[in-house]
């Protein structure tokens, strides 16, 4: 289907990545599944798109709310049972571009926080049962949604663009809650790494994997294109050669040092003396 | 946020260590653990400016009131009144007793 | 209950952190790991103006439960919040880990988890962020060994990324008080105005996010009264039952075929919310 409207980062790295993939049928709008490749093996790339139509009042900015989370569910756990019986797994490739979690008093009713659950569950059980799962931000990757859409991830791939960010509450949200004003929070995050909103200050932290420049993180080139695929090609062969499936790989850089220590201290004081 | 540090006469090292307390709204923690003998230091960081003469009359009259084991006493505190200041650190001694050393 | 009774009752509200993983241990099998006086405290608190805790609100408390090895990760709901922090982050997802590590080794060590937490700690976002995906990772791994428990008794309630990580339990144990929801009424109200959501209405906001709303949704497992005792023997008994053959969070066909039944135009109720799982799930 295409549209002659503005397609989002989301869509239009789906698009590019697949080659204009079909995406699967029987999904809702917002949720964009297309059965690729990668490095020539079969391939699950998932994306969650705006739809300004969406009955749901509140998720009409490319929020992920209680329909996306079940439904990123569902084509995961579609493609754990699909591989079930196989030795070789494919891997599943999360295009993260996601405003935030939905607001709204449905979403709270109905559970949204279990909605996410069900989604962060089953990359997680996919990561698990041997599926390379790769996580490539192209957009915002916000708080829950990030949660529940790519946090999962064996490898974590940014691009290098100012509509990349990763946070945990958007800037007027985090300024209220934090009794402060907007001026004073960015002033903070100038100087506290983790509390930054731009993505080269995220990519300190140690838990991406790669930072990728590219021409058009909106509408991709086709020399940006074989940038990102070359990088998930690598990506996968990694996180093959790795044999571990936890999140461990997110503890190498020195950033981590403090979450390492923690860990360590806790390993050494677990048996009883 | 301040830091204030301060020194009684105290008596013989104490025994084990307590901690009480938590750093919430108008309450503090208290960490004890054995000094040498004769002294009790505290170390006070607190997000109340300007306390400091207040700190040291509440600590002296807790930490003066009858002969106490020396001890490192740590305090973090959030906006705490005296009375709860003073809770807490008798807290703190009184589980150091109960616990005899651990 | 009679007089002596209401007396006897210790309130679990009203235990710090650290005297709730004593109240939910055998008697006399506590042992803290990186405890108070080890000083592993938020590097990035001080040079913001905010006085450390020396634990950074996260106990982790190695013990026994029913004679079983098992490991209390709780939050101490009145420092900050509750909210995660880097260093508090790895002691849960870092414990968990150890834990999913020992069922490798055949040891049987389960967890309880007690959330009293709004979730990120925003003075430090970003890695409270990705440490909550880690104790995510965590959860998923050991429950696959052991029934995983849950419990949320408030003041503060579970919120933000760890109402996901509560979503993620074999077993989610509330009470009355609490409240397990995704955002906190005041950000509800900031994105989506007074309208949608009033952080103000308390009545209101217990209606769709309490305790009881929850567990007569089948959103929670068990509802008991603020008692320390009747929520440890409530905590042993999920242990023993072990974990479920299928966890709520795995259960995306049924809440879909629930929520396909939801008309979206019409604001959401308490009422039809309970009818919709109860019948559904």
């Amino acid at each position: 289907m295409t549209s002659t409207k503005e397609q989002s980062r989301g869509a239009a790295w789906l698009a590019a990545l697949t080659a204009e993939g079909r995406p699967a049928d029987g999904y809702p709008q917002t949720v964009r599944v297309v059965d690729g490749s990668l490095a020539g093996e079969p391939a699950r790339y998932i994306t969650v798109v705006p739809d300004a139509e969406n009955p749901f009042p509140r998720v009409r900015n490319g929020e992920v709310g209680l329909i996306e989370g079940w439904t990123l569910a569902r084509a995961v756990r579609e493609t754990i049972a699909a591989d079930a019986e196989r030795a070789t797994k494919r891997p599943i490739v999360a295009v993260i571009d996601v405003t935030s979690q939905a607001y709204g008093r449905r979403e709270e009713a109905y559970g949204i926080h279990q909605a996410l659950a069900g989604a962060a569950a089953a990359y997680a059980d996919a990561r698990l049962a041997g599926h390379p799962v790769i996580g490539l931000i192209v957009g915002k990757a916000m708080s829950g949604a990030l949660l529940a859409h790519g946090y999962q991830a064996n490898r974590l791939i940014a691009l290098d663009d100012a509509g990349v960010m990763v946070h945990a509450m958007g800037k007027a949200a985090a300024a209220r809650v934090t009794l402060r004003t907007v001026e004073e929070l960015e002033a903070l995050a100038a100087t506290i790494p983790p509390m930054a909103y731009d993505i080269n200050s995220f990519a300190t932290l140690g838990l991406l994997w790669r930072l990728l420049h590219v021409e058009r993180a909106d509408a991709p080139t086709a020399t940006d294109v074989d940038r990102v695929e070359t990088c998930l090609v690598e990506a996968l062969a990694d996180i093959r050669a790795d044999r571990r499936r936890d999140l461990s790989g997110r503890l190498k850089q020195s950033a981590r040092r403090t979450s390492k220590e923690v860990r360590e201290r806790l390993r050494a004081e677990w048996q009883e003396g | 946020m301040e830091k204030i540090s301060l020194e009684f006469p105290a008596a013989a090292p104490a025994r084990g260590r307590a901690a009480v307390g938590v750093v919430g709204s108008g309450d503090l923690e208290v960490l004890l653990e054995p000094n040498t003998a004769g002294s009790t230091t505290v170390s006070i960081t607190t997000s109340v400016n300007g306390m400091a003469r207040v700190w040291e009359a509440v600590l002296a009259r807790v930490l003066g009131a009858s002969p106490l084991p020396a001890t490192k006493i740590e305090i973090n505190d959030f906006g705490a009144t005296p009375g709860v200041v003073r809770m807490r650190v008798e807290q703190a001694f009184e589980e150091l007793n109960a616990t005899g050393g651990k | 209950m009679n007089c002596e009774e209401l007396l006897q009752r210790t309130s679990f509200i009203e235990l710090s952190a650290r005297e709730r993983a004593r109240a939910l241990l055998d008697a006399g099998s506590m042992r803290e790991l990186i405890g108070p006086f080890e000083r592993m405290v938020s590097p990035w608190l001080a040079r913001q103006g905010v006085v450390t805790q020396a634990d950074d609100g996260v106990v982790v408390a190695k013990g026994r439960i029913d004679r079983e090895p098992a490991v209390v990760l709780a939050i101490e709901g009145a420092y900050q919040g509750g909210s995660m922090g880097e260093v508090g982050g790895a002691k849960i997802a870092g414990a968990l880990e150890l834990a999913a590590e020992d069922n490798r080794r055949g040891i049987p060590t389960r967890a309880v988890i007690v959330f009293e937490t709004g979730g990120v700690r925003l003075q430090e976002a970003n890695l409270g962020l990705a440490a909550i995906a880690e104790i995510h990772a965590a959860i998923v791994d050991l429950r696959r060994y052991q029934a995983v428990v849950g419990i949320t008794a408030g003041t503060v309630g579970c919120f933000g990324g760890m109402s996901i990580a509560a979503g993620l339990c074999s077993h989610m144990i509330v009470t009355q008080e609490a409240r397990l929801g995704l955002n906190g009424p005041a950000v509800i109200e900031q994105e989506a105005g007074i309208a949608e959501y009033d952080s103000r209405d308390r009545p209101f906001i217990w209606s769709f996010t309490g305790g009881e709303q929850r567990y007569r949704s089948k959103l929670a497992d068990a509802y008991v009264d603020d008692d320390a005792h009747a929520i440890r023997e409530t905590i042993r008994a999920a242990l023993r039952a072990g974990a479920p053959a299928r966890h709520r969070s795995d259960r995306h066909e049924d809440f879909l075929a629930c929520l396909a039944a939801v008309d979206p135009t019409q604001q959401a109720r308490p009422d039809a919310v309970r009818a919709l799982y109860k019948e559904g799930l």
